[in-house]
């Protein structure tokens, strides 16, 4: 006969002002099984939670029923509870009546009346619980960082100094990111190459660190502590251990008219090429897209040059897999495509630039060697006109995106700055919705940009951009002068809105990590729990989670490092034991929740069963790796003859559940 | 066609390539065709036969049949194929131990049909080109072979015969069907209407099992309405409610398994159109998941155990009552 415990939170007003406690405690107490019931101020309180075990106790209970807040809070906290008062944690059902109940109702009738049907529901449940005891799952104490930009060098840097082996896959065939492309950064305006590539540098010589690039994830299979993943090494068609970086094959490479994706198609490479100087690794890489030789056998220029002989015209994909305790997405984001902004003319004339493409003309290592020319005509511009919030902050996000970019005003303010810095002689206009400057010395900056440099600040939209006899004329709005304007202008930079990288939707199907529905990875709790996926052992590292600046990439990088420490410094994680458990005597091997098992936890092997008549029956059973299992129960509705269940949930204790909410 | 299925049987025996042959004999009456194993080849040449009436699929007997000792020989009608692929995407039947013979089909006819055209006491009926020549204890008549074909005929879906290991007869084609007319017919209903015609059919159903024991999908080791410790068991239907959930928790959990073969409703002594529950479920998941037949090809990913970013979101608030 179980003997079972109520015990009902008030949680202060936040459920006793909608549910009267006491007549849900009264009423639960005449449950068949139930021996003890009771309301108390705060359970988890350690009072509340003494109370618990001091009726375990004298009341030698068997099974215990909170009515209380979501599981999601407090469960692991009343399971440590019950063990130690003798229970096995799993003998404790929580019946949430706060955020399913008292949060959501304002008629107290009502509320204490659904409370108690909850209540009665976790009885049910309760009284076909057993008792279950988790096992253990070592850890393998290696991370794998998914993206080289700033977020994942940093992240695998910390990893690194705390005694972890790591990799960095990065699918260029250099790590560095979007921050390479960046001239000057903000508030500082220090080099971008200053900070970031002494960085690069020390990622490849750590020896703790493997930079795996040109590379990308392929298969993710496994769970937290037990990641066993694919990469994809794309073939470079040099042998990155010989070639030394000396940059002789892509001088002497005769296809030279190849867009440069380093300076955004604003100038051209050759068909072999290291993407910039400080590349990591500098290393050579053939584009299979534009090579003669490998197109069409007729070349082999670079092959002749190389001293190291480091060419190899042959070299395929490479598949390496390799096992991981804990995942890193670090893949960062991309500027919008700006096809559906053309009253911007953006594909009307060169000299309309999107802001990445302005670093790249102010940067020494630039197309122009830092010289501020016109696409167009290569003449220095005397009017610019920056567009903010292009794509970012659209109504109804049709066009563009709904949120607001959050680095724009910042950069705009730098690019502002910085040309009337270097160009005393210009004209510089900045259109804005709103100046978001929250940051340390953010609206330093931007006010010095608008009283020291004499930046034309304009609250108003650009309506239009004309490209007409050499000039861009911009028509906009003054809102706050309430007139049109219309400008002549030189060059017209549009700040476009950033999106997540295209790889990081089908990455996130491969780690079953969710994402928001701008792509977005999301993390486990907004607030408290910011660097980490829902999904147990995937981390998330920089602008993949949202929108950040260099220094809050770099922050959260540093966060996202700290928590992967933490799990691989512990030799095993306790597993959950609410796993799924076939019942081979009604299983037919017919492979459904192998098919429909995220985890790939389910395999299948044959055993001998006694048939009719002494004889002897082999059949194809399913079998489940308790280690492998999340106990998702996918398995289990999948399952045509029933042979599949849940500890924990089995069909038996979720029917009873529902018989007692509808009695 | 009797003769050449009838050869073909006894020289597999004959020849050692099988030790069983699983095909048809008579029942009671000519008509009344069961399945039968033969073990030798004079059983085959006195009792085997294969005739307009030999309409059960015997791809399910495989299962149990495979599992023995030695390679059985089976005969398959092209709709008893997908039975058989989809059995083996399902790892029920052992492959090698199978040697399938595949026999064209014309359509089967059904002695109900006979009934119908007023046709009594019906002592042999012999083929003729599209014509069967029926003899009764009255008369001798001559009728089209269409006229006699069995309901599930009517709307045959594909003459193809997959994976078999021999065919005796041309391969066919899949054929252009108007299966899903009557399931139309019935969507077009008002809800009280359905109902109305669902509790009209299932009242009937005795629970004798027969469409359950004949399905070549529901074939677990353990039927839950077997199970004691299911806490469903029963063998009689209690109540309407019970009438109608044992239909359609049997057809929800043939969904994308069935094949549309149709023995449920041919073998239930009720004339229930059982059929038609499953044919609901196949047309919606042709709808929102895009054409599939279970059965249909060994690579195909069946909608009810693949999941796909773009899967829509059925859902009965949306598409539900009258659209509302």
């Amino acid at each position: 006969m179980q003997r079972i415990g109520v015990f009902v939170c008030w949680c202060g007003s936040n459920i006793a002002a909608t549910v009267d406690v006491e007549t849900v405690a009264q009423t639960l107490a005449k449950e068949p099984g139930v021996v003890f019931s009771t309301d108390y101020q705060y359970m988890c309180s350690q009072a509340g939670q003494e109370l618990i075990q001091e009726a375990i106790r004298e009341h030698r209970l068997t099974g215990v029923v909170i009515c209380s807040c979501s599981p999601r809070m407090h469960e692991a906290t009343f399971r440590k509870t019950v063990e130690k008062a003798g229970l096995n944690p799993y003998l404790l059902e929580i019946a949430n009546i706060r955020e399913q109940c008292s949060w959501i109702h304002k008629d107290k009738l009502t509320a204490t009346q659904k409370a108690v049907i909850l209540g009665r529901a976790a009885i049910a449940k309760v009284q076909l619980n057993a008792p279950l005891t988790a096992g253990k799952s070592p850890v393998t104490k290696r991370a794998l960082v998914i993206g080289g930009g700033i977020a994942g060098i940093q992240t695998a840097l910390d990893i690194a100094e705390a005694g972890f082996p790591v990799d960095i896959v990065e699918k260029k065939p250099t790590i560095g990111g979007k921050m390479t492309q960046i001239d000057k950064t903000f508030p500082t305006l220090d080099c971008a190459a200053c900070i970031l590539t002494p960085k690069m540098v020390d990622a490849s010589q750590n020896e703790n660190i493997d930079i795996i690039s040109y590379a990308q994830v392929e298969k993710v299979q496994g769970f937290v502590g037990n990641f066993s993943v694919t990469i994809r090494k794309k073939a470079r068609y040099v042998d990155e251990h010989k070639c030394t970086g000396c940059g002789l094959c892509t001088e002497k490479c005769p296809q030279k008219k190849v867009p440069n994706e380093f300076n955004l198609g604003l100038d051209n490479r050759r068909a072999i090429y290291i993407p910039f100087a400080q590349a990591v690794p500098k290393v050579a890489t053939i584009d299979p897209n534009y090579c003669a030789m490998l197109k069409s056998g007729k070349c082999g220029v670079c092959a002749k040059v190389c001293t190291a002989g480091a060419i190899d015209y042959k070299q395929q994909d490479q598949l390496i897999t390799r096992e991981y305790g804990a995942i890193v997405v670090a893949t960062g984001f991309e500027p919008i495509q700006l096809d559906k902004f053309d009253e911007f003319a953006y594909s009307q004339s060169p000299d309309v630039v999107t802001s990445l493409e302005f670093e790249r003309l102010m940067n020494a290592a630039g197309p122009t060697g830092g010289t501020l020319l016109r696409p167009s005509d290569g003449k220095h511009p005397h009017t610019l006109v920056f567009v903010q919030c292009v794509g970012s902050r659209c109504d109804g996000a049709e066009k563009g995106k709904s949120y607001c970019s959050k680095i724009c005003c910042m950069y705009t303010a730098k690019h502002a700055m910085l040309t009337r810095e270097k160009y005393p002689d210009t004209e510089v206009y900045v259109f804005y919705i709103d100046v978001r400057t929250p940051g340390k010395n953010f609206d330093e900056f931007y006010r010095r940009a608008v009283e020291e440099y004499g930046v034309h600040y304009i609250k108003g939209m650009v309506g239009k951009v004309t490209p007409q006899d050499g000039k861009l004329k911009v028509q906009a709005s003054d809102l706050l002068g309430g007139r049109q304007l219309r400008i002549d202008a030189d060059m017209v930079i549009l700040a476009a809105a950033i999106e997540p990288d295209k790889t990081a939707r089908p990455l996130a199907t491969m780690l079953t990590a969710s994402m928001d529905t701008n792509d977005f990875f999301t993390e486990a709790h907004p607030k408290l729990r910011p660097v980490e996926s829902p999904t147990a052992g995937i981390f998330l590292s920089g602008a993949c989670q949202g929108p950040k600046d260099i220094p809050e990439t770099v922050a959260q990088a540093s966060a996202a490092a700290a928590k992967v420490i933490g799990l691989l410094v512990k030799d095993s994680l306790t597993c959950n034991p609410c796993t799924a458990k076939p019942d081979e005597l009604m299983c037919n091997g017919c492979s459904s929740c192998e098919k429909v098992c995220p985890y790939g936890a389910i395999t299948y092997v044959d055993k001998s069963f006694r048939g009719p008549n002494r004889t002897t029956l082999i059949r194809r059973v399913a079998q489940v790796n308790p280690a492998v299992c999340q106990g998702c129960g996918a398995c289990t509705v999948a399952c045509p003859s029933g042979a599949m269940d849940l500890l924990g949930f089995s069909n038996q204790q979720i029917l009873a559940e529902v018989d007692a909410i509808c009695r | 066609m009797q003769s050449r299925v009838i050869e073909k049987a006894a020289s597999l025996l004959e020849s050692g390539a099988c030790t069983r042959v699983l095909g048809w004999k008579a029942g009671a009456f000519f008509y009344d065709v069961t399945p039968a194993v033969f073990t030798c080849a004079q059983e085959v040449r006195e009792q085997m036969v294969f005739n307009p009436f030999c309409g059960a699929n015997l791809s399910k007997y495989l299962i149990a049949e495979s599992r023995k000792e030695g390679r059985i020989a089976v005969f398959l009608k092209p709709c008893d194929t997908f039975s058989f692929v989809q059995l083996q995407k399902e790892h029920r039947i052992a492959r090698d131990k199978v040697w399938a013979v595949g026999v064209q089909c014309r359509g089967m006819c059904d002695i109900d049909s006979l009934k119908e055209l007023g046709l009594k006491g019906v002592t042999a009926v012999e083929e003729a080109e599209d014509d069967l020549r029926v003899t009764t204890l009255y008369q001798e008549k001559t009728i089209s072979r269409k006229e006699a074909l069995s309901p599930r005929c009517h709307t045959c879906k594909s003459r193809k015969l997959l994976d078999c290991d021999e065919l005796i007869g041309d391969q066919g084609q899949d054929l252009p069907s108007s299966r899903f007319a009557q399931v139309e017919a019935l969507e077009a209903m008002t809800p009280e209407e359905r109902f109305a015609f669902w509790r009209g059919e299932l009242s009937k159903c005795i629970r004798c099992n027969a469409c359950r024991n004949v399905c070549p999908a529901c074939s677990c080791e353990k039927c839950v309405f077997d199970n004691p410790n299911s806490g469903v068991q029963n063998k009689a239907a209690a109540s309407s409610f019970e009438e109608n959930l044992f239909h359609i928790i049997r057809a929800f959990h043939v969904a994308g398994r069935c094949t549309d073969c149709g023995e449920c409703t041919r073998v239930c002594p009720q004339h229930i159109p059982l059929h038609l529950l499953n044919r609901k479920f196949i047309k919606d998941m042709n709808e929102f998941y895009g054409p599939y037949q279970a059965g249909g090809d060994f690579d195909a990913k069946p909608p009810m155990l693949a999941f796909t970013l773009d899967d829509p979101e059925a859902s009965i608030i949306t598409n539900g009552r009258d659209g509302q």
